[in-house]
C-alpha cells in the first residue's frame, strides 16, 4: 500500500518499504549529498535520518547548498 | 554658484528618481536617506553581482564597492546583465566594466571597483568599512572567508548562489542567526559545485531579488521584516522551500561562538593556485604583488610567436593550446588546463 507524503510542496506516493527519512533520501537518489532535511517543520540532524519514521501526510523539505554565482 | 546649481540639479533629480521607492511606506523618505548614507560591498561581479549591483545602484545606495578577479568573456553575456559585447571585445575586467555601466545608470552614487582576488588582506579592510556585504561569489572558500570577516566586524552578509534552475539564499546576522561555519556539514566538498549543468538567467534574478530585498530591509531599519529562513527554490520544478535553520546555530562554532578563532582567516602566503569552477582555468596568485604590465609585454614581445592583447588592466596572449591572462595585481589566469602543476609550469615559463 502506498503512503502519500509531501516533498518540497509536491505530493509523492511512496511504497511501504520507505519507512524512514533515510529510505526516502535513498529513493530520491540524494542520500550521499549533504542535505538539510526538515521533517514536519523540525530540522533533522544527520544522525536522525535513519530513525525518523515517515507517516501519511508528512511534510518534508529538502534543501542543498550550491556554490555557483 | 555653479556648484550650487549642480547640487540643486542633483537634489531635484534625486527627488524624482527615487519617488516610487519613497512612496513604498516601509522605506519612505527616512529609508531613502538611510540608503543614500549606506555603503555595500558586493563580492564577485558575475551573474549575481551584476544583478545585485544594478538593483542597489538604482535604489540609490550611496556607495557600492565591487570586487572581482575576472574579465568579461562571451559566455558571460547570457546572464551577467551589466556587460556588453564591447566589454567582451576589450577584455575589460568585470569590476571595471560594471562600474562604467553603473555610473551611467546612476551618477548620484559613488562606485568603487577593485580588480583582484577577494582574499583575507584586502577583504578585511573592506568589510570593516561597509554596512553589509552581498555574497556573489562562486565558491565556498571565499564565502567562508567572508563569513569569518563578517563575524569579526559584526556585519550582516547575505549568502546567495544558483546553479541550473535552482537558487538558495540566507541572511547571516552576527549574534542572531547561524553563520556559514555553523552549517559547514551541509556545504558540498570543493569541486562538487563545479557543475557542468549550466544556469538559466531568471534564477539569478530570483536569488538577487531575495538578496537585495533583505539588504533594503537591513539598510532602512526594517530588520523585523527579515526572512530569518534559509530560502531555496527551483524555478523549473516550480518548488519553493523555506527552512528555519535557527536550531543549527552551533554554540561551539569556531567562527561565531564566544570561543571564536576564525579558522577561515588563517593566511597562506605561498603561491596560491585555484581551479576555477567549470572553466578549464587555473588562477595563480604569486606572493609578490603588482607587476609592470608594460615591462612584461616588452619581454614577451621578444618572442615573435606571441600575439599580445593589452588594455590598462591586463594583458592576454595565446601560446600552444593555452591562453594566459596577466593582471596588474600579479595574478594570472591560465585557460586551457585544470592541472595546477601544468599551470604553474606555464606561468614560470612565460611570466617569471
Amino acid at each position: 500500500m502506498a503512503m502519500k507524503i509531501i516533498v518540497n510542496g509536491d505530493g509523492l506516493a511512496v511504497s511501504e518499504d520507505i519507512k524512514h527519512i533515510k529510505d526516502l533520501l535513498d529513493y530520491l537518489g540524494v542520500a550521499d549529498k549533504p542535505l538539510i532535511v526538515e521533517h514536519n517543520q523540525q530540522i533533522l540532524q544527520k544522525e536522525a535520518h535513519e530513525q525518523s519514521v515517515l507517516t501519511e501526510g508528512d511534510k518534508i523539505e529538502i534543501v542543498h547548498f550550491v556554490g555557483g554565482g | 554658484m555653479q556648484q550650487q546649481a549642480v547640487r540643486k540639479k542633483g537634489s531635484v533629480l534625486a527627488a524624482n528618481r527615487y519617488h516610487r521607492q519613497v512612496l513604498f511606506a516601509p522605506i519612505g523618505e527616512a529609508g531613502q536617506e538611510k540608503l543614500s548614507q549606506s555603503h555595500v560591498l558586493i563580492v564577485g561581479v558575475g551573474a549575481l553581482g551584476s544583478s545585485s549591483a544594478e538593483a542597489l545602484a538604482r535604489a540609490g545606495v550611496g556607495k557600492l564597492t565591487l570586487i572581482d578577479r575576472d574579465y568579461v568573456e562571451e559566455s558571460n553575456l547570457q546572464r551577467q546583465q551589466l556587460f556588453s559585447e564591447l566589454d567582451m571585445k576589450n577584455k575589460l575586467p568585470k569590476a571595471v566594466a560594471a562600474k562604467q555601466r553603473l555610473a551611467a545608470v546612476n551618477s548620484l552614487i559613488e562606485i568603487e571597483a577593485i580588480v583582484g582576488d577577494a582574499e583575507a588582506d584586502n577583504l578585511s579592510q573592506l568589510v570593516s568599512q561597509v554596512d553589509l556585504i552581498i555574497d556573489a561569489t562562486d565558491n565556498f572558500e571565499t564565502r567562508l572567508l567572508l563569513n569569518d570577516l563578517a563575524q569579526k566586524y559584526r556585519k550582516p552578509w547575505i549568502y546567495g548562489a544558483c546553479v541550473a534552475s535552482y537558487g538558495i539564499t540566507f541572511t547571516v546576522i552576527p549574534d542572531q542567526t547561524p553563520c556559514l561555519q555553523c552549517l559547514q556539514d551541509y556545504i558540498p566538498q570543493q569541486g562538487a559545485t563545479c557543475d557542468s549543468v549550466g544556469v538559466i538567467q531568471p534564477v539569478v534574478q530570483k536569488v538577487t531579488s531575495h538578496q537585495v530585498t533583505e539588504a533594503l530591509k537591513l539598510l532602512t531599519g526594517n530588520e523585523a521584516n527579515l526572512s530569518g529562513k534559509l530560502t531555496a527554490f527551483d524555478l523549473w520544478k516550480n518548488q519553493h522551500t523555506e527552512v528555519d535553520v535557527a536550531t543549527l546555530r552551533n554554540p561551539d562554532c569556531p567562527s561565531c561562538s564566544e570561543a571564536r578563532s576564525y579558522p577561515n582567516l588563517a593566511y597562506d602566503a605561498r603561491m596560491k593556485t585555484t581551479v576555477l569552477c567549470g572553466r578549464d582555468t587555473v588562477q595563480l596568485r604569486p606572493q609578490s604583488k603588482q607587476v609592470e604590465l608594460a615591462e612584461v609585454a616588452r619581454e614577451l614581445q621578444k618572442n615573435k610567436q606571441i600575439q599580445l592583447v593589452r588594455n590598462p588592466y591586463l594583458l592576454s596572449f595565446e601560446v600552444d593550446s593555452f591562453r594566459i591572462v596577466l593582471f596588474q595585481d600579479g595574478r594570472a589566469l591560465i585557460h586551457g588546463t585544470m592541472d595546477q602543476m601544468e599551470a604553474k609550469n606555464i606561468y614560470y615559463r612565460y611570466l617569471s
